[in-house]
């Protein structure tokens, strides 16, 4: 079964903070991570192709040349190949020009059978790119899937979370998923997957390579413009009681009553 | 890219602070950007000097943009009921039409829906649009996006807005890729420019840490999927008139690769934490699965629902739909009451949003205090017996 793996390199959130004086983000010592989700995408992947007792995973990943590091990082936990799709002309591409760019890569690549990607990326948190890429390739998908339950090289049956429960689906292959957290336990790197993914060999295509049209990438690609970026509100009349627990419950359900 | 004229800055490095993504410095007295620019615009805004600039070239332009007008509304049908939210994105979708002085509507695709067609009159719509065919029964991502493509299409609305559900969030990407129209997620607010229809969308973005307002200039529809409980419903009115027509469902549009073998409602999750007035949260601090009898017994108090933080939920005391924040999900409750949540970013990012914050927790230092209306100092589990004993004491 040949897999296909979206991942993105984010800024680690722990790391985040508003500058309570500038009231902007500090950035200091804010360390790039692979993007939670996709650590999950990417376990179910590797999980999937022992399951079937063969295959190849390929991890792809659209971002600066930095970005190289989340693709090692797959190579050290299971994934057979790494692309980096990379050029400053993609810069500012929204989720549209973003899935547009995946899938001139997608096509570029070959086939596949199965495509994963995590169900958002939490810089963003747009949950968008993984329908968008389906939609470019006009495959079945389902998104938010807590669970494969089958997988065959016609189909895959999943439990896709909804609002108030779950559905249980099943797609023909080749199929896209998106998947939360709750799928699998992600495994930790071997020193010997460490040691084979230090010397691995990275794919890099460019705007070029993948034949993309200027038009379509970037932020000239984009449909969406940020025309504004500002500081949320803070809390208006922030109270933090104080004396005794009893004395503090008195307060709160003085301050609350209005509300209930 | 993003330009900057070396004769104009001032070094002053307030776009060096500005930039969330360390992605330009000041170096030998003028700013230099680096390959981390996400061309998000943030310095540019920040530069007092205007020495900071944008280009976009070769800038994609949808030609007939004109001939979209109207605002139209995916309400979600699910299990026999409509979302709470469609309500809510008639509430505000009445609001943006009357500005633009354009129609409402709103598209129900469903099993059996036409009878919800005058509640939706009621609600503020001024046309209905009834999908009705037994395989939109369920919810199927390929085929709901064939059904809005096609109404999409044939009505050209300017604006299409959706919840940010499950369903809202699966299927409307999908078409927005295919429409080459321009999508904004979860949003938080919306208003729209009369003159010329320009949907102003706003919503956190970087955790909640800085809100962006986005726009979609050269494209329509403008889509934007809106976050449950921040837009208000507006209040029933059975006299109001609308129109009711029935969509006519190609067979091309009904076409589906996706089997639906089963659809379960969990029992424990039937209320859905991002739509309730009232949320009761657990964490780390709760010590023990037995911490949640507590924080039970004060959300039905309340009458609201048990929410979680990841700690709680990694460690077992309770399913995950409950969880809230960055793996979890996002609310925006009108009373949010974190026990012994610490509130860091990961947890802050769901639910900062809430009307109210309380916060309860034993060290006064949390995090959670600096984003909390009021927070109570002490044990929870010394508190929260307490907070019930007065509430319920109230009631009577």
């Amino acid at each position: 079964m040949n897999i296909l793996v979206c991942v993105k390199q984010v800024p680690d959130a722990k790391d985040v903070r508003l500058d309570p004086v500038t009231n902007t983000l500090a950035r200091e010592g804010v360390e790039s991570i692979m993007n939670p989700f996709d650590r999950h995408a990417l376990e179910e992947a590797v999980a999937i192709k022992e399951q079937q007792g063969g295959g190849k995973v390929t991890v792809i990943t659209m971002g600066p040349p930095q970005a190289e590091t989340v693709l090692r990082e797959a190579l050290a936990c299971g994934a057979d190949e790494g692309v980096l799709i990379s050029d400053r002309a993609f810069a500012g591409a929204d989720t549209w020009a973003t899935s547009y760019t995946l899938a001139r890569a997608v096509k570029t690549l070959g086939q596949f059978d199965l495509i994963l990607c995590g169900k958002q990326a939490i810089d963003g948190d747009t949950a968008q790119v993984g329908p968008g890429l389906a939609c470019r390739l006009r495959l079945p998908f389902a998104t938010c899937v807590q669970k494969t339950r089958k997988i065959s090289a016609e189909a895959i049956e999943v439990e896709r979370m909804m609002d108030d429960g779950f559905d249980v689906l099943r797609l023909p292959l080749p199929a896209l998923i998106t998947v939360v957290k709750d799928i699998n336990e992600p495994r930790v790197a071997s020193l010997k997957g460490k040691m084979k993914a230090k010397k691995a060999e990275i794919r890099k295509l460019s705007a070029a390579d993948i034949g993309a049209s200027h038009q379509c990438i970037g932020l000239a690609g984009s449909p969406t413009q940020v025309v504004r970026v500002f500081s949320p509100e803070p809390r208006g009349d922030r109270k933090i009681f104080s004396g005794s627990v009893a004395e503090q419950v008195d307060q709160l359900v003085e301050c609350l009553r209005a509300h209930l | 890219m993003l330009t900057i004229e070396s004769d104009k800055c001032t070094a002053c490095a307030l776009c060096e602070t500005s930039c969330a993504f360390g992605a330009i410095t000041v170096q030998d007295g003028c700013a230099v950007v680096n390959e981390f620019c996400t061309l998000c615009g943030a310095c540019v805004e920040k530069c007092p000097v205007e020495a900071l600039h944008i280009k976009i070239v070769g800038k994609r332009i949808q030609s007939d943009i004109e001939k979209y007008s109207g605002i139209m509304v995916f309400a979600e049908y699910r299990h026999g009921a409509i979302a709470p939210v469609s309500y809510e994105l008639l509430g505000i979708g009445r609001k943006l039409a009357d500005k633009r002085g354009v129609k409402l509507s709103v598209l129900l695709p469903g099993g059996n829906v036409a009878s919800f067609a005058d509640t939706l009159i009621a609600a503020g719509a001024d046309t209905v649009f009834i999908a009705e065919h037994q395989i939109l029964e369920q919810f199927r991502e390929d085929v709901y996006a064939s059904v809005l493509e096609q109404v999409i299409n044939e009505q050209k609305p300017e604006v299409v807005l959706a919840g940010a559900t499950a369903i809202g969030r699966s299927v409307m990407p999908y078409v927005a890729t295919a429409l080459n129209a321009g999508l904004t997620a979860d949003c938080t607010g919306l208003e729209i420019r009369a003159k010329d229809g320009m949907l102003l969308q706003t919503r956190p973005a970087f955790g909640g840490n800085i809100m962006a307002t986005i726009e979609c200039p050269h494209s329509r529809p403008q889509m934007a999927t809106v976050r449950p409980k921040v837009m208000a419903p507006a209040m029933p009115d059975p006299s109001r008139k609308g129109e009711i027509i029935t969509v006519l469902l190609r067979e091309q549009t009904l076409q589906t690769k996706i089997e639906v073998l089963d659809s379960v409602v969990c029992k424990d999750d039937q209320v859905n934490i991002q739509e309730v007035e009232t949320l009761v949260a657990g964490g780390r601090g709760l010590d023990s699965e037995k911490g949640f009898i507590l924080i039970r017994e004060l959300a039905s108090e309340l009458g609201g629902a048990v929410a979680a933080s990841r700690a709680a939920v990694d460690s077992g005391w309770i399913p995950y739909p409950h969880q809230v924040g960055q793996t979890g999900k996002t609310v925006s409750p009108k009373l949010y009451i974190a026990c012994g949540i610490s509130g860091a970013v990961q947890h802050a990012v769901g639910m900062q949003s809430a009307e109210i914050v309380v916060a309860i927790n034993t060290d006064s230092s949390a995090p959670i205090f600096n984003i909390a209306t009021y927070g109570v100092v002490g044990d929870l589990y010394e508190v929260l017996p307490q907070l019930i004993k007065r509430l319920q004491e109230i009631k009577r």
